[in-house]
């Protein structure tokens, strides 16, 4: 709860933000008057970009300010500020709709699965990028081959083979699916990097006597750290958002993923109409992201967007 | 030397290597398999059928025509995204120099692309909603009461509803990339264009965009297969339905995973998620051949 409370000032704040922002750039037209088509070009681009910053923001704001009021204000009021800040609706989503159990389901995963994926990963990428051997090439077109399967194709055996192995509802089943899906585009990725790592530090350690697991383990990795900050940011979005794999293969309704236990209650009757607790849900469960986006938005950016301009 | 190589390598690769081929290779591959059976999931053995799960699939009306609308959204969700965010990374970038503001609409307008889909999909289900939704709301105050409608009620607006928000989601994103591809185009390029007289459209047309192929091209195949993997809006958007105008919404994965997941016809599925990967390739093809272009270096 008390993250709810530290948190929502953040995105409130951003609207003013706006203002100043808006009249700074009159300023700047109001001095370069020589040149009336770059006034009018970026008038019209202030205009534009604004009406598009309040369609992405309004939405989210609307949400938060929605979550505090009751079912009356929500039906008769949509657009009113809650007249008492009803914070009993995050009581209720966070014990009565088990929302606080999707949570501590969703963190247990996580942190199993994202561990895995980095090391797993690096592991793999740091062999493919520095080391010559006969395959290397097909290996890592292999692994990008992932990268083009869309998941449904590999939906219902997976099921029959969670199933069959025993590890369907189980924790640590999800979290090796998660690690698997993830490795193309995280092996893609630190493959760039460790490629850009220098050789030099390497090659001297292994000539003072260093093996080639001590210099992984205490050169390489430390040295790569900002690639696997940037993975780690992204995977954990990923795997926070998760949404289809656990639906298929976490049936067990005490087990699910905190995103497929917010899309059943949408669904499920009872509670279609406590407007109040399936918005306090919503809030909780994009508080983390929001909270990861703000603090490491430069490296997320630069994550998530590399695959596509080296692609 | 040698044998101390691999001492390395093995077990560094293993480990992604056991985790890939057990729980990605081998379901992708099994799903060939199980496509050409009637198999329901009870006994063992799964009768082969050899094509005639895809000979039903292909001649049923229900699948043809979820089919279809994933076709009407693979020509509408890039022709939009990209449009909308080529124009905003245009303005980002004016003239070489950043706009005022900058960092506060990038940090902005890439947020939902951060946020779960399920969220999305239930908070776009309010502002839809008839009565008390924001977008009828905001209709009624500027007195256009006669475009209110329930749109995801209604057959004829449900499929576009639900793709607007994926537009909505995705600009941020396709925006950055295009910001980042535009920033590395070297302005001596454009100060000889205006030394010539070129108009800002004009370099736009003849500077930017064709130096930026390359990532156009690359949306381009993204927002394609995002478009034939469209799921998770949809279901949660339709509570999962399939039943009446709900039904005007559903696309081939919904039908998969409900052919699966609620029916039990685990053949049939498959067969749906191998049509969905020979149009994903042929797709990617596609693309990359039609808008084949000269690329220049620079």
């Amino acid at each position: 709860m008390s993250a709810n409370t530290t948190m929502t000032p953040a995105p409130i704040a951003e609207p003013e933000q706006l203002q100043p922002q808006a009249g700074g750039a009159q300023q700047i037209t109001a001095v370069g008057r020589g040149n009336k088509g770059d006034l009018a070009l970026s008038t019209v681009s202030q205009v534009l970009l604004s009406f598009w910053a309040v369609l992405v923001i309004f939405p989210f704001l609307w949400m938060i300010m929605t979550s505090f009021k009751t079912n009356s204000e929500i039906l008769f009021s949509p657009w009113n500020l809650p007249d008492t800040l009803q914070w009993q609706n995050f009581q209720s989503a966070w014990t009565d709709a088990h929302i606080g159990r999707y949570v501590w389901n969703s963190l247990v995963v996580i942190a199993m699965s994202l561990t895995g994926t980095l090391l797993v990963s690096a592991m793999a990428a740091y062999v493919i990028a520095r080391f010559e051997f006969p395959g290397n090439r097909i290996l890592f077109y292999l692994f990008m081959a992932g990268l083009m399967f869309p998941v449904f194709l590999g939906l219902v055996p997976l099921y029959f083979l969670m199933s069959d192995l025993h590890i369907k509802d189980t924790y640590y089943g999800l979290a090796l699916v998660y690690i698997a899906y993830s490795l193309p585009f995280t092996i893609f990725f630190l493959v760039g990097f460790f490629k850009t790592l220098p050789g030099e530090v390497a090659e001297a350690a292994i000539v003072d006597g260093a093996s080639q697991f001590q210099t992984f383990f205490q050169i390489m990795l430390p040295m790569a750290k900002p690639g696997l900050i940037a993975m780690g940011i992204f995977n954990f979005l990923g795997h926070w958002n998760q949404y289809l794999l656990p639906l298929v293969l976490m049936q067990d309704e005490s087990k699910r993923m905190l995103s497929q236990g917010l899309g059943m209650l949408a669904i499920q009757q009872g509670y279609q109409n406590d407007y109040g607790a399936l918005f306090a849900a919503m809030t909780i469960t994009m508080v983390p992201t929001l909270i990861v986006y703000i603090l490491f938005q430069r490296r997320l950016e630069s994550g998530l967007t590399a695959g596509a301009l080296k692609g | 030397m040698y044998y101390r190589k691999y001492r390395l390598i093995i077990p560094f690769l293993l480990p992604a290597l056991i985790l890939y081929g057990v729980f990605v290779l081998f379901p992708y591959g099994r799903a060939f398999y199980i496509s050409l059976t009637s198999w329901r999931g009870v006994s063992a053995n799964m009768p082969f059928v050899g094509l005639d799960n895809y000979r039903r699939l292909l001649t049923e009306t229900r699948f043809m025509e979820a089919l279809t609308r994933n076709l009407q959204l693979l020509i509408v969700l890039p022709l939009v995204t990209i449009t909308i965010s080529l124009l905003f990374a245009a303005l980002f970038t004016q003239g070489g120099k950043g706009i005022r503001g900058s960092s506060f609409y990038r940090i902005v307008f890439f947020f939902p692309q951060v946020i779960s889909a399920v969220i999305v999909g239930m908070l776009f289900t309010y502002v839809y909603n008839p009565q008390y939704g924001l977008l009828n709301g905001f209709l009624r105050g500027i007195g256009l009461d006669s475009l209110t409608r329930a749109w995801l009620g209604n057959p004829a607006t449900i499929l576009w509803a639900i793709a607007a928000v994926a537009v909505w989601s995705g600009v941020g994103f396709y925006m950055v990339i295009f910001i980042a591809s535009m920033q590395s185009i070297p302005t001596s390029f454009y100060e000889a264009a205006v030394l010539d007289g070129a108009t800002r459209w004009i370099q736009f047309r003849d500077i930017t965009l064709p130096l930026m192929w390359e990532t156009i091209r690359t949306a381009l195949i993204y927002i394609a297969i995002a478009a034939l993997d469209f799921f998770t809006l949809v279901q949660v958007m339709t509570g999962g339905g399939s039943s009446g105008s709900a039904r005007k919404a559903e696309v081939a994965a919904l039908y998969m995973y409900n052919e699966a997941f609620t029916k039990s016809r685990w053949g049939s599925a498959s067969a749906v998620g191998v049509i969905l990967l020979i149009l994903t390739l042929f797709l990617s093809v596609v693309i990359m051949r039609v808008t084949r272009r000269e690329t220049y270096e620079y």
